[in-house]
């Protein structure tokens, strides 16, 4: 406790003789990543203090209670670090860590395919070793903010001779080059938050491989566990976006670009928020039918958040986790689908309209268009069910066509 | 009742399907729906004199076709199917059945016509709360001598495309129906923003509009309702089929770990289960054509049966159109996959004429429960 208190203050009093909100957010996140305390929970030889996640936490709390700016962490670039810091060597650490922590490199995840969505190991982009490089060739999908990303985490095929895990390594990518082409990807609710990303004969240099040729699987599944945590993390703004002077300006343009892709996912999880508001306001509160679907809505909820608390209990306990922690996906598609249903009855012919026309400015047409996607994104309904059935209630697995060498795996037709 | 199509009727069915392959690939839908009028006037001319499917349940006395509700609902039905983009539903169906129900023989030989040969493109406008499609306190008035009316209505389908609105008033308090020219002074249109393009909307103001009083007495909307009502049913089956296709199809092809997704039995499940809502839905949705065939659109038995029928056809419509999205993956929630147009007419179909649970409620009560 008192070690903490005197970190806290060593810190305090290094900002209030660091901190200048005139100055630009490269030129202070640069100080943040020369001295540490922007990361302060990396290691000391890459822009850290070699503190525990703990302190790290306590030191990001008092920066935001004195008003000041930490280094960036919008988008991709966290899961970058994130993996960079567990699986680069000392010269890649080098390299990328400083230009994510101070915003300058922005950073797209480039894992899913056309092909392989569900079975992401199935991916089938090629890299070839040609000399000191190596050559890239296939495509990818749903990479959030790749249309202004510097760098890309990819995922690709190194070894078609061996089981699919296995033939796989983990590339750092400069995506500004003539061999990779973006293209925005629309989707059905209007919303352009994804790209494609088409690589024809890509370099990547060799020493820009992510740990040993053959481990991106490993390497991958840091990135994912990583996202996985991040998921409900708030995205950006918070109270500093409040704040005026130019370095807040600037942090305010940051964040707004980076949540751009992130608009709509909100009404994706159904706002059950706002269930009992457009109730009263249209008069459906008194329907005994519509009311007994609001309860049964409302009741759902709270279970799945009281059940998210048991998951966390439990892990604070340092139980292992129970059957609890992998349901919560699965419940947030049931209640984004309920709740769909009760806006549509609540709103009645209005659910008919969309943009300005459509009640609450249009986020009722935007829930109705959205909540599809909250049960395929981040791993499907269906996926959900088999690993809860094999892992947690440990049924049979499903016999296996696909554990040999992948070049022999039956793949869709359109595939190399 | 009939459970079996006549010969006749089933070379109908296959010249309209026919004419929806050619007429209307999801191409021209996207098209089409990207347009503010939403449909190609050729398709819809070629639609009303060679396929002569406008007024197709109207007696020949009115100026119709002569068949019957059971041909309207194969027409529906295809284009559902296909979507279709055309002022049909605003104009065939809403329109036609109101002018053949509310208008005097001599009227209606007057306005049908025009309407029947897609010269003329009617809609109704009834609707004036978003709860109910037909209001229990009319606001719209007439002037006492029945030649104005003055109010307003919304959710008019097709209403910009029209050029001939027969609309709801209380003349004497009593509802009435009126023919008003959509371009006459004191009527002011303005386009709502569907969620389903391909569905166009439009909110109209009546002012002191000049109006034609329709028949001699106080109009029932009952067969006016029950008739769009079947029409609705038999077009959101039409469109279940269709992503229920798509679905098997694309669950066939697609491959992940080694094996089609079709191979596994959660899919397989869950399409065997979709089939059992659709045809469910299917006989529903024909019943209730045969219903109106036999006893007529106004009794009791015509609004249970077209009750019954809207609400398990849209459950199953929009069952069709979530699991078909979710069988897809990723590609079913893009733009650029069809998917979508379903979705949404299946999500506005759901709560168009009414909500499933308004409309089994209806069902109970025509059945005197
Ligand atoms: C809004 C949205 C955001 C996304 N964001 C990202 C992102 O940020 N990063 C990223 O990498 N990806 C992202 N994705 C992609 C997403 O992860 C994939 O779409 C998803 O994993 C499904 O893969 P797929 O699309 O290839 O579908 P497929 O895997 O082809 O699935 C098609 C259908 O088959 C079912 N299926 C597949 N395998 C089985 C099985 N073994 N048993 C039973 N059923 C099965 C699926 O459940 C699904 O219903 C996003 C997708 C959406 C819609």
């Amino acid at each position: 406790m008192a070690e903490i208190e005197s970190l806290k203050s060593e810190v305090r009093s290094w900002i209030e003789s660091n901190w200048d909100p005139g100055s630009s957010l490269v030129e202070w996140r640069t100080k943040l990543a020369d001295t540490g305390w922007g990361t302060a929970h990396w290691p000391e030889e890459y822009f850290g203090k070699g503190l525990s996640p703990a302190e790290g936490a306590e030191i990001d709390q008092l920066f935001a209670d004195m008003g000041v700016l930490g280094v960036a962490t919008s988008g991709v670039r966290m899961l970058a670090a994130a993996t960079i810091l567990e699986h680069g060597n000392d010269a890649q650490k080098k390299q990328y860590l400083r230009r994510i922590i101070t915003g300058e490199d922005s950073w797209c995840q480039l894992f899913s395919e056309p092909g392989s969505g569900s079975d992401l190991a199935g991916s089938t982009t090629r890299a070839d070793l040609d000399g000191d490089s190596w050559v890239i060739n296939g495509q990818k999908v749903w990479n959030t903010s790749a249309h202004h990303a510097d760098y890309g985490l990819l995922l690709a095929r190194t070894d078609w001779d061996v089981p699919k895990h296995q033939g796989l390594s983990y590339f750092i990518i400069d995506m500004r080059q003539p061999g990779v082409e973006v293209r925005q990807l629309k989707q059905m609710n209007g919303h352009a938050s994804f790209n494609e990303v088409f690589m024809t004969d890509a370099i990547v240099p060799r020493e820009n491989m992510l740990d040993q040729p053959g481990n991106g699987w490993q390497v991958a599944v840091t990135t994912l566990a990583h996202e996985r945590r991040g998921f409900d993390r708030i995205r950006g703004g918070g109270a500093l976006a409040q704040l005026e002077g130019p370095i807040f300006d600037e942090y305010r343009r940051e964040v707004e670009i980076d949540n751009e892709p992130y608009k709509w996912y909100p009404q994706r999880a159904g706002r059950v928020d706002l269930i009992l508001e457009r109730a009263r306001e249209t008069g459906a509160i008194d329907d005994p039918v519509i009311r007994q679907d609001i309860a049964r809505l409302l009741t759902m909820s709270q279970a799945a958040q009281w059940t998210a608390g048991r998951a966390r209990a439990a892990q604070q306990a340092g139980k292992p986790q129970g059957p609890e922690g992998s349901l919560g996906k699965l419940a947030a598609s049931n209640i984004a689908r309920l709740a769909s249903r009760v806006h549509t009855d609540i709103s009645a012919m209005d659910a008919m309209l969309t943009g300005a026309e459509s009640p609450h400015d249009g986020v009722i047409a935007e829930i109705l268009v959205s909540v599809p996607a909250v049960s395929i994104a981040g791993g499907t309904d269906e996926i959900q069910k088999n690993i809860i059935s094999e892992r947690v209630l440990g049924m049979p697995k499903e016999p296996r066509f696909d554990t040999g060498p992948f070049r022999d795996v039956p793949r869709n037709v359109s595939e190399t | 009742m009939a459970f079996k199509l006549t010969e006749d009727q089933e070379q109908f069915r296959d010249i309209v399907a026919r004419f929806c392959r050619d007429k209307s690939p999801t191409t021209a839908v996207r098209e089409l729906m990207a347009t503010e009028a939403g449909y190609d006037a050729g398709v819809w001319q070629q639609l009303c004199a060679e396929v002569g499917a406008v007024g197709i349940h109207v007696p020949e006395a009115k100026g119709g076709v002569g068949f019957g509700p059971v041909e309207l609902s194969i027409v529906m039905e295809e284009f559902g199917r296909s979507l279709l983009c055309s002022p049909y539903f605003a104009s065939g169906v809403l329109a036609t059945t109101a002018i053949a129900e509310a208008a005097t023989a001599e009227q209606a030989n007057e306005l049908l016509p025009g309407i029947v040969s897609g010269d003329v493109i009617g809609a109704l406008a009834v609707s004036e709360d978003a709860r109910s499609f037909e209001p229990e306190r009319l606001q719209t008035v007439a002037a006492e001598d029945g030649g104005s009316v003055t109010g307003s209505k919304h959710f008019v389908v097709d209403g910009l495309n029209a050029n001939l609105l027969i609309v709801s008033a209380r003349l004497n308090n009593e509802p009435r129906l009126f023919a008003v020219d959509a371009e006459a002074a004191g009527v002011t249109r303005s386009a709502q923003a569907s969620m389903d393009p391909t569905r166009k909307l439009a909110r109209v103001e009546f002012d002191n509009a000049p109006a034609t009083l329709l028949g001699n007495s106080a109009v029932d909307i009952t067969p006016i309702y029950n008739t769009a009502l079947v029409a609705l049913a038999n077009e959101m089956v039409g469109g279940a089929q269709a992503l229920l296709d798509a679905a098997v199809e694309y669950t066939k092809l697609r491959v992940q770990f080694g094996r089609t997704i079709g191979s596994f039995q959660a899919i397989k499940h869950r399409l065997a289960d979709l089939l059992l809502q659709v045809e469910l839905a299917k006989s529903t949705a024909y019943q209730a054509a045969q219903v109106l065939a036999d006893e007529g659109a106004a009794g009791a038995k015509a609004s249970e049966a077209a009750s019954l029928a809207k609400a398990a056809c849209a459950d199953a419509y929009l069952e069709a159109a979530i699991q078909c999205i979710q069988l897809h993956g990723g590609i079913g929630f893009t733009w650029e996959n069809d998917t979508h147009l379903w979705f949404k007419r299946a999500k506005s179909s759901e709560v168009f004429l009414g909500s499933p649970n308004q409309h089994r409620e209806r069902m109970l009560q025509a059945m005197g429960v």
